[in-house]
């Protein structure tokens, strides 16, 4: 096991070299740059800027040189937060979306597959279109539908919670609901057809032959089988809702790192670019790995050994 | 089974420590502080390097210049220097410092800082982008462009601790607003020094000489700012400070005006404009928090005076005379927009060009265009080209475009493309001229018309249009040579007219701004006495004069 996780973690290196290289490139193709203003910049100025930055050296040598920082652990100063460099700007905001982005998650851990169980355990009556149907909206209404509801529910009519913003620990309920509710419509379909493929597998009827309960062999024989669908989604699904979401952040207002995606590549902010994709790539590819280590202990029929 | 527990118990325990942490440290009242929404994220908080709006709202209030303004009139008061004297030929400017003019951390403030900050502003090191603004003072362009390496050959010397004298290159009418804008604001020397590059500015060491200083600064949630009790007129505050939230999303921050967790906001949904109409205008006596204000700047496009046809000015004549103006800003913009009917919006420091544009389309516009349309060679718009109208995101750019492809087709039976892009790579487009017309927005540097007319000059950093004139370039000349104000704004006029006539551009509206502002807000005039809050035309924000009502 240790052997498989030493390879996998340096089979990360050239991936993420890889989204490196093709980042760094592919940011500076796109016109403009980060100095672009609508008042004209004095050229002398503008080459003042560049040289601040490095930018009036060729190609190849800027490459290299993020290269050469990078190997450091160091991501370089932000082009549009003057005083912050991306490292202290990650570090600052992906606490945040981590702690929504976790809380999320549980609520969508927790409904999704309860809902799944639940629909799972009387197939095609009811039981199972109520749920399955409250999870078919859930991933048809986006986020920048559910927010604005929930906020125009919970904070402007109820005035339980704030509207928006990062003040008080309860600011962090509504965009964990909103952000949590389209994962746990994810999590409630794939916990329920994972289910059924267990449910009709020979060790079960065994079991039902020898008389055991029918809740002991669902909590002990098919959730251990069924839930696992649900947790291949769970390595993409936990990166993608820690690093925060853009649509959820703005809505809300919270000082996170996924309002960081869009805006550094519209403001050409070509380090904070690469240091929130290297970042997100870095964490995918470890949640990935976790769950694949998951995969060894809940599935008798994979072992890395 | 066992194992699987532990699992579920590790990652139970995990998430579990994930959200008990408590979501952030401040939870302080906000008792007597002003919320402002302030648009988006400050870029940073050096006040010689910054450019942007949402960043001049906070420096404004943590640092004060030579001068400071009038909050409604903008005229210049003082500010650091507590009086000045001006040379007969309007050339050298003389400051009279405060003895008691003291940075936040109590280290006195003198006319060696002001002499420090301003080379610094200009030094080729720190490069800003603003540095144009110290320009009116003899050889600072040159020493900005590095011509002269020599710093005493700019024109800033220093009398003694308490007086600083400024030498211009020239008369310049709006000197005593620049030193009131905040490129020229005082930077602590003995804070940057230890804390260099832009270390200085986190809000751990930061150190201003206004009426307000940092406190707080977290990255897309708040910037917190404090009375200054080292500040001179620091018995005058009310307030206990300010927030600054840095809200992108228009619904959003109308929301939290509407809950109360803001007492002013930077925009207003343009779909709400008319709601809040009829609200006023169905009780007008009463208090509406909305509001429309007037705004330094034009709406505009610009024509690419290169690209054929658009090179000949009976074309962009008869594109001019076809968009109607009063349509745009009834039934698109909502928010009060005046119609151009000039280039520099009306009674800008008391300048008002006469109405020379039309407001709306009628016949005899429509008739005129064609016209002048057939002389260029296109009868009824046959054989026109297909050009494209640039426009960046956002905003109502994108109606206001379409509209004024409509109002061409229908009118001059000309079809013109749209073309959208997002707006850096519009900036591109536009600062290396491959467009054929551009949307664009002027807002002035300063209360005076020449922000708005002396960037048509020839090879004027702001013109790309292309065009020039060597007539208007003398005008211009004229004017910042004039001593006599009636003269000089003479000289404006005739050089308007030139721009009107010739037309490289194509004036739309004049700004305004719209916002929400809380009837508890208030402000203080100089007796101290309360008042209703007032905008003034930078739309500038003076925390000094505000104070919060129950």
């Amino acid at each position: 096991m240790l052997l498989y996780i030493c390879k996998r973690i340096l089979g990360m290196i050239p991936v993420l070299w890889v989204i490196v290289t093709l980042t760094f490139f592919l940011i500076r193709l796109a016109p403009g740059g980060p100095f672009d203003q609508e008042k004209h910049i004095p050229p002398e100025i503008l080459q003042n800027l560049e040289a601040k930055y490095h930018m009036n050296e060729p190609l190849y040598m800027q490459y290299a040189h993020y290269l050469g920082m990078l190997a450091h652990g160091d991501l370089g100063p932000s082009f549009r937060y003057e005083n912050r460099t991306v490292n202290e700007i990650i570090f600052e905001t992906f606490p945040v979306s981590a702690k929504v982005g976790g809380l999320g998650l549980l609520y969508a851990l927790v409904i999704g597959v309860l809902a799944g169980l639940f629909a799972a355990s009387r197939p095609n009556t009811v039981r199972d279109y109520i749920p399955m149907f409250f999870s078919l909206i859930g991933i048809c209404l986006p986020s920048f539908v559910i927010g604005p509801l929930l906020m125009l529910l919970f904070a402007v009519k109820l005035q339980w919670v704030s509207v928006s913003g990062w003040e008080k620990p309860t600011d962090i309920i509504l965009p964990a609901i909103t952000l949590g509710t389209m994962y746990a419509a994810f999590f409630a379909r794939l916990t329920r057809g994972g289910i059924l493929d267990i449910i009709r597998q020979d060790f079960i009827r065994t079991a039902h032959a020898k008389g055991v309960r029918g809740w002991v062999i669902m909590l002990r024989h098919t959730l251990k089988g069924g839930i696992l669908p649900a947790v291949s989604f769970l390595g993409p699904a936990a990166a993608a809702m820690l690093t925060g979401s853009l649509v959820v952040e703005t809505i809300f207002n919270i000082p996170g790192l996924g309002r960081f995606f869009v805006q550094s590549a519209l403001n050409r902010d070509y380090t904070l670019v690469m240091g929130c994709v290297l970042f997100v790539a870095v964490l995918i590819v470890v949640m990935n790995l976790l769950v694949d280590i998951a995969y060894a202990f809940l599935d008798p029929r994979v072992s890395y050994e | 089974m066992k194992r699987l527990f532990s699992l579920y118990l590790a990652s139970g325990l995990l998430l579990a420590g994930l959200i008990t942490t408590p979501a952030v440290g401040d939870t302080a009242s906000h008792e007597n502080f002003v919320l402002i929404g302030n648009g988006t994220e400050p870029k940073g908080l050096d006040p010689s390097l910054v450019t942007g709006v949402p960043e001049s709202h906070i420096l404004d209030n943590m640092f004060e210049g030579l001068t400071n303004r009038d909050p409604i009139t903008l005229q210049p008061v003082p500010g650091v220097a507590e009086s000045w004297s001006i040379s007969e030929d309007n050339k050298t400017y003389t400051f009279h410092l405060r003895k008691n003019a003291r940075w936040s951390d109590g280290v006195a403030l003198t006319a060696e800082d002001f002499k420090w900050s301003f080379l610094r502003a200009l030094s080729f090191q720190l490069a800003s982008p603003y540095a144009y603004q110290l320009y009116p003072i003899k050889n600072a362009e040159a020493f900005n462009t590095q011509k002269i390496k020599d710093p005493t050959q700019v024109g800033i010397k220093v009398l003694d601790a308490h007086t600083l004298q400024l030498e211009l290159e020239r008369p310049t009418p709006y000197f005593l607003y620049i030193t009131s804008f905040h490129t020229l604001y005082p930077t602590p020397r003995h804070v940057i020094e230890k804390h260099p590059d832009q270390e200085w500015t986190r809000a751990e060491y930061m150190v201003s000489n206004g009426a307000f200083k940092l406190a707080e600064w977290n990255l897309n949630q708040h910037i917190k700012i404090i009375t200054n009790p080292m500040y001179w007129d620091h018995a005058r505050i009310k307030i206990a400070g300010a927030y600054f939230y840095p809200i992108e999303n228009a619904d959003t921050e109308i929301r939290n005006f509407e809950a109360g967790s803001l007492h002013m906001t930077e925009r207003v949904p343009s779909m709400k404009i008319p709601l809040f109409k009829r609200e006023i205008a169905k009780s007008p006596n009463s208090y509406h928090p909305f509001k429309i204000t007037p705004y330094l700047g034009t709406y505009f496009f610009r024509f690419n005076t290169k690209k054929p046809p658009l090179n000949d000015v009976r074309v962009r004549r008869a594109l001019m005379l076809t968009v109607d103006r009063k349509m745009i800003v009834e039934h698109i913009t909502l928010g009060g927009q005046i119609p151009s009917r000039a280039f520099t919006p009306p009674n800008t420091a008391g300048y008002t060009y006469p109405p020379t544009l039309p407001e709306t389309v009628t016949e005899a516009e429509i008739k005129e265009a064609r016209t002048l349309l057939a002389q260029a060679g296109f009868p009824e718009g046959k054989g026109f080209p297909k050009l494209d109208l640039l426009y960046n995101n956002g905003d109502d750019h994108k109606k206001i475009c379409v509209s004024v492809q409509q109002m061409w087709r229908k009118n001059l039976g000309v079809e013109v493309g749209l073309l959208n892009q997002e707006w850096k790579v519009f900036l591109n487009s536009v600062h290396m001229g491959e467009y054929a017309l551009a949307r664009a927005g002027w807002i002035g540097d300063y209360p005076d018309p020449n922000t708005f007319l002396d960037m048509w000059v020839q090879n004027g950093g702001n013109n790309e249009t292309f065009w020039s004139d060597p007539e208007y370039d003398r005008l211009i000349d004229l004017a910042a040579a004039a001593l006599d104000p009636q003269a000089r704004y003479g000289h404006f006029r005739e050089a308007e007219k030139i721009l009107l006539d010739k037309l490289p551009i194509l004036p739309i509206y004049t700004y305004t701004k719209v916002g929400m502002i809380s009837p508890k807000l208030k402000m203080l005039d100089e007796q101290g006495k309360k008042m209703e809050w007032t905008s003034n035309i930078t739309q500038q924000i003076f925390l000094k004069y505000y104070t919060l009502v129950k």
